[in-house]
């Protein structure tokens, strides 16, 4: 049986999905952004919702989301896209609506707009990609940088006496009474992505319940903030940032605050 | 064994961030010899022992691998 | 449908406005002098009236990206605030104008800067009409001077926003806001229904994703969108001037004021004809666009011009640029919330009569 016969369409299993865009992604080799953007295309094309859903942009190496994402999407200024998404969602209660946010653009500038939308129990899906550094701007210590770790705003490290502590923004989040799904995962490994993906696929499917705010965290990597290749930065993030932000539900419809919800991680 | 399965890699797309590598548990994969025209390496396939698992796909943050398998 | 008429406070007839306007969403925070309007709004169970949607925000930057949010949509949005909160709302302000976004934002002055106080001001006029926020845009600024025309400019101000997909600004002040007059209501208009093709609805299959965007990364692209913004705005420096006049006709001199101290002066006006001095009151309704070109042609007819404001003398430059010193252009004005009195504008224009008609050859 020649090889040749494999590659036929009917035995495609697996290929780029149509809700992300033609265009050639503007991300760092082996960032996780890409991956999150892909899940989340994904999610969007298999519960056939394209045609529904708004998406809001944040300030950050995501900017251009709306280039890769194939959904109408707005851009909203720096921090302010749970604002936007608010303001979407109020007008179009019957759509979908999402924000894609890194961790600069949601957990400081934004921070406010960030829990006050979870705090009114908006009707929206938060992605939030946190890989503990501006990555855009050149590498600044972000709210989610580690003690310790190394940023161009703290290059001997961030010092928590002078910088303060990171700030845990997603368990912040599920105290509140009007997030409805909290979680945080990954996409460096393949079974990550796809739990990623069933999460996220989870989180849409709520929003057609109007039950709350759904947020679900992706730690990732910054191979260019980090000064690391792809591989190592993975790594890294498994042995640094996962202990500090580990993987898992935090807030599950039924069961409340589970796992990491409880005692903070 | 014959090959169960196969994977189409854009390799003017790929950007040779080697993530795909460790995913495959078939190690199919490595960095080529040459480079893209962007002047990265790219993945290739080195043995026909793919299985159409689809986690090199699943990882990649570019999407730049199709994956067939034989039903 | 006989238009009714009621009195209402100035903060209160403008909230009911944005509901008979067929307004979408109003999005606000509390600050005196205008937590009236989102107090009325609230109370005014808008939902079932007409389907809509009021929130008070945990912010005016909120409550303005919010705005963005469903102008982006396609949707009529409005927020309120006054100065302090204002300019919180600039950064918001210049990507709705970026974006080309049409909303509406009230502007209740009061006194400024800083903390200041809660008393009236038009101490906002340079940020209303030079810009307060980032890159050159520029905003459609309606100035009433009575609760009826808070009332009428709501709708105009929508009208004028999706006419040229602009934010709008309405530029009124404590004074208006917190004052009760007599006001004859429209009737009720439908909210849109049909999106435009600009907003964002839901990507219909087989056609491209709609993008609400201020970025532009690329130079060519970014002049490209501010030639199209410079050009709107020459159109509707053509198109949109208002403004009023009284007894310019034979005028010698002439008052320019808008909003509550254009009221003030027309009392001065009126002192000043019965002893004598042909005064004259030009009253600009669109702050942008100004009225240049009136202005110009009256510089051909009188010795001097007074601007009234309750500022340091902003709009006075503006008058300045358009008479462009054929004859003097001065200021006067008080400050913190201070009212000046018609007799002591009257007072400020006979001191400067006789500076300038000593100036003028006999």
């Amino acid at each position: 049986m020649a090889e040749q016969s494999i590659i036929s369409p009917e035995n495609l299993v697996y290929k780029k999905t149509d809700v992300m865009t033609d265009r050639e992604l503007h991300y760092c080799p082996g960032c996780g952004h890409g991956t999150a953007h892909r899940v989340l295309a994904e999610a969007i094309e298999e519960l056939g919702i394209q045609s529904e859903t708004i998406g809001v942009a944040p300030v950050g190496c995501s900017v251009l989301a709306y280039y890769y994402l194939n959904v109408d999407m707005q851009e909203a200024a720096h921090g302010r896209a749970p604002a936007v998404a608010t303001g979407i969602k109020r007008v179009l209660p019957e759509k979908y609506v999402f924000t894609y946010q890194g961790d600069g653009d949601l957990a400081a500038i934004g921070t406010s707009e960030t829990i006050h939308a979870c705090n009114r129990g908006e009707n929206i899906l938060i992605v939030f990609v946190n890989n503990g550094i501006y990555g855009m701007t050149g590498g600044q210590m972000a709210p989610t940088t580690l003690p310790g770790m190394k940023s161009s705003t703290c290059p001997m490290g961030r010092d928590v006496k002078t910088m303060g502590n990171p700030l845990k923004i997603t368990e912040l989040v599920a105290q509140l009474p009007g997030t409805h799904y909290v979680t945080r995962q990954s996409v460096h490994t393949p079974g990550n992505v796809r739990k990623a993906k069933r999460a996220i696929r989870k989180a849409l499917e709520y929003q057609k319940e109007d039950k709350g705010t759904c947020l679900v965290e992706i730690v990732s990597n910054c191979p260019s903030g980090w000064k690391m290749n792809a591989v190592d930065s993975n790594k890294w993030m498994e042995e640094n940032m996962l202990p500090f932000y580990p993987l898992g539900d935090i807030k599950v419809p039924g069961k409340g605050l589970v796992n990491g919800g409880k005692d903070g991680g | 064994m014959a090959a169960k399965g196969d994977i189409i890699i854009d390799i003017e797309r790929c950007k040779g961030c080697q993530v795909c590598l460790d995913a495959c548990p078939k190690d199919v994969l490595e960095m080529s010899r040459k480079v893209n025209a962007k002047g990265y390496q790219y993945t290739v396939k080195v043995n026909s022992d793919c299985t159409g698992c689809a986690n090199c796909a699943v990882v990649c943050p570019d999407a730049v691998i199709s994956v067939y398998r034989v039903k | 449908m006989k238009k009714e008429i009621r009195l209402m406070k100035g903060n209160e007839a403008m909230a009911e406005a944005a509901i008979l306007a067929g307004v979408d969403a109003y999005f606000g925070y509390p600050i005196t002098p205008q937590s009236e309007i989102i107090e009325y709004l609230m109370s005014a169970n808008t939902a079932e009236r007409t389907g809509m949607q009021v929130l008070q925000a945990e912010s005016e930057i909120a409550s303005i990206n919010m705005v963005y949010g469903a102008a982006g949509c396609g949707k009529r949005a409005l927020t309120s605030s006054s100065s302090p909160g204002i300019s919180l709302k600039m950064e918001g302000i210049s990507y709705l104008a970026g974006a080309e976004l049409p909303c509406v934002i009230v502007n209740v002055v009061r006194a400024g800067p800083g903390l200041a106080t809660i008393q009236p001001s038009q101490s906002d006029y340079f940020q209303a009409v030079k810009g307060g926020g980032h890159g050159d845009y520029k905003l459609i600024v309606l100035a009433p001077s009575t609760v009826q025309e808070s009332v009428d400019f709501i709708r105009l101000s929508f009208d004028l926003a999706f006419k040229y997909r602009n934010p709008v600004m309405i530029l009124t002040d404590g004074i208006i806001g917190q004052m009760m007059e007599k006001v004859e209501l429209f009737e009720q208009h439908p909210r849109l229904s049909e999106p435009p093709t600009w907003a964002t609805r839901g990507k219909k299959p087989g056609e491209k994703s709609t993008v609400v965007t201020s970025l532009h990364l690329e130079s060519e692209d970014m002049e490209q969108v501010n030639l199209r913004l410079q050009a709107k705005y020459r159109e509707i420096e053509k198109k949109e001037v208002r403004f009023e006049s009284y007894r310019c006709e034979d005028a010698e001199v002439l008052f320019v004021a808008f909003g509550s101290s254009a009221r003030i002066a027309r009392k001065a006006m009126d002192l000043a004809r019965m002893k004598g001095i042909r005064a004259g009151l030009l009253r600009p309704i669109t702050l942008f666009p100004f009225p240049v070109e009136e202005i110009r042609r009256l510089a051909g007819q009188v010795s001097g011009m007074l601007t009234v404001e309750m500022n340091a003398g902003q709009m006075v430059e503006d008058v300045r640029l358009a008479v462009n010193g054929r004859v003097p252009v001065e200021h006067f004005g008080r400050f913190g919330g201070m009212i000046p009195g018609p007799e002591e504008i009257l007072d400020a224009l006979e001191t400067r009569l006789e500076e300038w008609h000593q100036k003028q050859p006999a």
